[in-house]
């Protein structure tokens, strides 16, 4: 088996036995998915249905509220995978067993598998209870799924770097912040021209700029990782 | 003896300090396949310590931990596939059934592996049948056989033992005894224990004090 194909098939396994893991004990999936419906379920309440007559900047303003609820709800339960390890004191044997690199690719996997049934759930109860008016679907998707592997490659090295220290939750958002900022700005911007229908040229731009950010953060933790998982 | 590989574990000058506190300095040794050396010392010595240097899972502050084998020398973090540990640290997955854990560990760790390969190292270990039971259900003794398990899935050279018989009883004590026999024509065995009738295992005693 030569290096690649075993780097492969431990990061599939890792992701494989994280997945199980979360299915039978379910930490992550119901603090994600409980904090991600509370949220678009007040906002229904609160806001009700806003039509465009009302407010002309709707769009961006219905963009805005869908990547927060998106990002708090990914600060809930993006760090898990790593904080259980150190948790459940299993991180020794692991560390022992697996290269790095697999540990991280699996993580990042499950984490990405993790924020993608999170922006799908919010997403469709989102445009179904705030009534929200989509006119590009496809350009839509394009954009949360180019954010999510932005937001999944930003957090899944700051979750390893939390996952020893103490107020794990706090400098988990703490640290995350500051690198999301361009990556919420441009996936603000890029989902409002999504519900607006300026079709795929308006949406380019974005896409480029978070698919950019993603291989930049993604090569940067390749990297990195290795000083953040060693003992 | 013939041994099955050249390992050769070396140990120059470590020493670990935690902030202000000294747990281990000078510590000097060279152990060849086939040898086992226990280690000894009171609670707090610094028995533990010394084996997670060995195997990779703490940096020595002074001194260098060295393995060779196959005209290499490696520090044990870059050659995982070299160690086995044991320990009442090691923690394995819960919320997983003892074969399950296997089968990831040996995934990880890119072995070819079957099923029934599985089944028979846990059986070798008394946990025959009980594969497909969480750990969570495991008592501690039968937790302390699935390190073994998972110790000896990759037949690794140099063993690391600490606490071997801990929550184990009198069968399990006589595996532990198999295991070291059997790791003698493997390679090498550390054993760290405060029981003194452990002591016997090895061919060397470092006293921790």
């Amino acid at each position: 088996m030569s290096d690649l194909q075993h780097l492969a098939r431990a990061a599939l396994a890792i992701f494989k036995k994280d997945l199980r893991s979360e299915l039978r004990t379910r930490y992550a999936l119901n603090a994600v998915l409980l904090f991600a419906v509370s949220t678009v379920v007040a906002l229904s309440l609160g806001m009700g249905p806003i039509t465009p007559v009302r407010n002309p900047d709707l769009p961006l303003v219905q963009a805005a509220l869908l990547w927060m609820a998106l990002l708090f709800a990914a600060f809930t339960g993006l760090a898990r995978a790593f904080v259980q390890e150190e948790e459940a004191r299993t991180a020794a044997a692991l560390r022992l067993a697996a290269p790095p690199i697999a540990v991280y690719l699996g993580k990042l996997l499950f984490n990405l598998a993790l924020l993608l049934l999170l922006v799908l759930v919010t997403t469709l109860l989102f445009v179904v209870l705030l009534r929200v008016h989509v006119a590009d679907a496809g350009l839509l998707a394009a954009l949360l799924l180019a954010g999510s592997l932005g937001l999944v490659a930003a957090t899944t090295l700051i979750a390893a770097i939390i996952a020893r220290a103490s107020a794990k939750g706090a400098l988990f958002a703490v640290l995350s912040f500051p690198l999301l900022v361009p990556l919420l700005v441009t996936a603000i911007r890029g989902t409002a021209s999504a519900l607006e229908g300026r079709g795929w040229a308006a949406g380019a731009a974005p896409l480029q700029v978070l698919l950019a950010y993603t291989l930049a953060l993604f090569v940067a933790s390749l990297f990195l990782f290795n000083s953040v998982w060693e003992a | 003896m013939t041994t099955e590989s050249d390992i050769r574990l070396e140990l120059e000058g470590v020493g670990l300090d935690y902030g202000p506190r000294r747990v281990l300095d000078g510590i000097s040794l060279a152990l060849g396949a086939g040898e086992t050396l226990v280690v000894a010392g009171a609670n707090g010595s610094g028995k533990s310590t010394l084996l997670r240097l060995i195997c990779g899972l703490q940096r020595p502050t002074r001194g260098a931990v060295r393995l060779r084998a196959g005209g290499q020398v490696y520090r044990p973090d870059q050659a995982p596939w070299l160690v086995g540990w044991v320990a009442p640290d090691l923690q394995l997955y819960r919320e997983l059934s003892g074969l399950e854990n296997l089968r990831f560990f040996a995934d990880v760790r890119g072995l070819k592996h079957t099923d029934a390969q599985l089944e028979a190292l846990l059986a070798e270990v008394g946990l025959g049948g009980r594969g497909g039971d969480l750990l969570a259900a495991y008592s501690s003794g039968m937790a302390q056989r699935l390190r073994y398990a998972y110790a000896l899935l990759h037949a690794p050279p140099l063993l690391l033992l600490d606490e071997p018989t801990v929550t184990l009883d009198e069968r399990g004590a006589a595996l532990v005894e198999q295991v070291i026999a059997r790791q003698r024509r493997r390679g090498i065995t550390v054993v760290a224990t405060n029981d003194p009738r452990e002591e016997r295992y090895g061919d060397y005693v470092l006293r921790l004090s």
